[in-house]
């Protein structure tokens, strides 16, 4: 039974759900208990479960991811919110130095199935501070995984995975996408970590995106149908680890690809698509692998310059047009 | 607080065994034997015996760099620390670890940490677990008084106040932050005055006396068990080696006449002769004590030095967990 929730309810149902399933689940962060977290994430929980099993905790992200890698290590499956991805950068010792590496530096003894929730992505007027999109940074470290959703439907999918992973696992809920409607079924399901989808099939050129950016490129290839331009779009889904296999195979059935992010475009998780597609499909290319991404400055405030800043649709036309046009061998 | 004559002596075991794990440490360093950092615990012995002897398997604690003392209090054997150290196979960890990374889940030991302050938080993780799943276990996180300086350690000892969770906050304050004396890095002589800022116990000890830092880790442990939150130990204590390495004199940063004064105080010298003079135990009764765990600590040599090295091709095993694994 589906019926139509926004990227937010479905995150939420996600884990109300899981929550009614294990009682070694509990969510932790700011403002999530009586408030519901500030994009509303976190919803009617603590109504539904508790002051026990959702609590509202200081600003303190180094103390709630070390809730988290501590009451994981000791058996429990924590949700903790760090409430704007840029604020992982108060977290990144305990994320990067402790979360990521407890099960390697203990031979293996340990298990970490801890899920990281946080806001990420621009559009809103946020600044530099409240706007950064991360993920290279975290992307790169080994013993995490990463998720960005582009829709409800992945949204409810890929956080039940996060919260069934036994791994730290950062879900990114982009800022922009809250309010997006989609269809959701009402049961349970798991969108596996690591598979990439497929959101529109076509012959010319392969656009890889996610986030948000992945329906602007939709919207962009949607647009350039009318000129023949016949595009697929791939959404990775999982950024950590990516299925490079689905991206490969679509390069050597199109020979020309660009990667759309909104992350500055220099050593952007861009960097590592491109580099991985010349590894492994060379002698497919009929163009270089084209990079549409933001422009190497902090995230500018202003709306009017946060909107020069940010990948556009035309952006993405842009990008796309210059792959296609290229003389193909 | 009169304690038994067993437990007395178990006290001084637990001591004997980190001075002799970490003697054998420094020699086998200074023999090029074992790869890495070293940072020895020796003179604060009575601070890991104190605490841990008040906590079982199910307790759990967290450390820091200066983390062998700490697993050995807590129940770690010599045989899989000392292939630990030297990176073999048979190591608690595997070899991936090494002294800075040196843990045992099944004791309880959640890891000597490399990074200063990072062990406090996960400490309240576990503490949060404990209350959470209501089993009556505390955490302790033991930590230096250069720690206190970070905001990690704030975040933890505040978020552990908030949330009333059986947590021991133990600070072994050795005077020295690394290579820097601690009266030059905060402007109060005391760790302890920190406890009030976040609303919670705090009791100086001397931790040279492992009697004394038992006694209040007891009371501490016993606060936490119902339900009455976190408490702050701070033991006055001296680590006799240089911050990393074997050097104990001839240092920049600490003159030889204060090691000297501090070495007078030798945590287990001290104990012996007192357990002595009160008729508790002989002079042949510790003899045969040293004599039985230095053999223990040849037979764990023996068993580093025999165990295989990891294999280089299992450098990826374990960097992440099979989903089908369910923790415990």
């Amino acid at each position: 039974m589906s019926r139509k929730l926004s990227y937010v309810q479905a995150f939420n149902e996600a884990v109300r759900q899981e929550m009614a399933a294990d009682d070694d689940i509990f969510c932790a962060g700011e403002d999530i208990g009586a408030f519901g977290g500030v994009f509303q994430s976190y919803a009617g929980l603590q109504a539904e479960f508790g002051k026990r099993r959702v609590v509202d905790t200081p600003i303190s992200e180094q103390a709630i991811i070390g809730l988290g890698v501590g009451a994981a290590v000791t058996g429990l499956r924590p949700i903790v919110d760090i409430m704007f991805m840029d604020f992982i950068c108060v977290a990144f010792d305990q994320i990067v130095n402790q979360a990521a590496k407890l099960k390697y530096m203990f031979g293996g003894a340990a298990t970490i199935p801890l899920t990281i929730t946080t806001g990420g992505g621009g559009g809103l007027s946020a600044a530099a501070q409240h706007s950064q999109s991360l993920e290279a940074l975290i992307c790169h470290i080994p013993g995490l995984k990463v998720v960005h959703p582009s829709n409800p439907y992945d949204m409810k999918g890929l956080m039940t995975a996060c919260i069934r992973e036994n791994n730290p696992t950062i879900m990114i809920k982009h800022k922009r996408l809250l309010g997006m409607s989609g269809e959701v079924p009402e049961e349970q399901y798991e969108i596996p970590l690591g598979k990439a989808s497929v959101l529109r099939e076509g012959n010319d050129v392969t656009v890889v995106g996610w986030g948000r950016m992945v329906n602007e490129a939709l919207t962009a290839a949607d647009q350039l149908a009318a000129d023949g331009i016949d595009v697929e779009v791939i959404d990775p889904r999982t950024l950590q680890p990516l299925d490079t296999a689905t991206i490969i195979e679509s390069v050597k059935k199109t020979n020309r690809v660009v990667v759309v992010h909104e992350a500055v475009r220099f050593g952007g998780l861009g960097a590592e698509v491109a580099a991985q597609i010349q590894e492994e499909a060379f002698d497919y290319l009929d163009a270089p692998v084209g990079r549409i991404a933001a422009p190497f400055s902090p995230v500018p405030f202003s709306p009017v310059l946060e909107a020069h800043y940010l990948p556009s649709i035309d952006d993405i036309q842009a990008g796309i047009r210059a792959a296609v046009a290229r003389p193909g061998l | 607080m009169e304690l038994s004559t067993d437990l007395q002596m178990d006290l001084h075991r637990r001591m004997v065994r980190i001075r002799l794990f970490e003697e054998a440490a420094g020699r086998l360093a200074e023999a090029a034997k074992l790869p890495g950092f070293l940072h020895l615990y020796v003179g604060q012995e009575a601070v890991a015996s104190g605490v841990c002897a008040t906590l079982s398997d199910d307790d759990q604690i967290t450390s820091t760099h200066r983390g062998h003392g700490h697993l050995v209090a807590k129940g770690g054997q010599f045989n899989e620390m000392m292939a630990e150290l030297m990176g073999k196979s048979t190591g608690y960890c595997k070899g991936r670890g090494g002294s800075m990374h040196i843990s045992n889940l099944d004791v309880g030991m959640l890891g000597a940490n490399g990074i200063v302050g990072a062990g406090a938080p996960i400490a309240v993780g576990a503490g949060f677990a404990n209350k959470y799943s209501d089993n009556g276990n505390v955490s302790a996180a033991f930590f230096g008084d250069g720690s206190t300086n970070i905001g990690a350690f704030h975040e933890a000892a505040n978020m552990a106040c908030a949330l009333k969770l059986p947590v021991l906050f133990i600070c072994e304050n050795n005077e020295y932050g690394e290579f820097t004396a601690r009266k030059d890095t905060m402007a109060i002589t005391d760790i302890v005055d920190r406890a009030a800022g976040y609303g919670m116990p705090g009791v100086i000890v001397d931790g040279m006396d492992v009697v004394a830092v038992h006694e209040a880790a007891v009371e501490a442990a016993a606060r936490a068990r119902r339900g009455e939150g976190p408490s702050l130990i701070e033991a006055k204590t001296y680590r006799f080696y240089n911050h990393h390495g074997v050097q104990n004199l001839g240092l920049k940063y600490r003159t030889d006449d204060e090691v000297a004064v501090w070495k007078e105080r030798d945590p287990i010298f001290t104990f012996e002769d007192r357990l002595i003079e009160a008729g508790t135990a002989t002079r042949a009764d510790f003899d045969s004590i040293w004599e039985e765990l230095r053999a223990d600590i040849e037979t764990a040599i023996q068993f580093a030095e025999d165990s295989p090295l990891p294999d280089p091709e299992a450098v990826l095993d374990d960097v992440y967990s099979p989903r089908e694994e369910v923790p415990a």
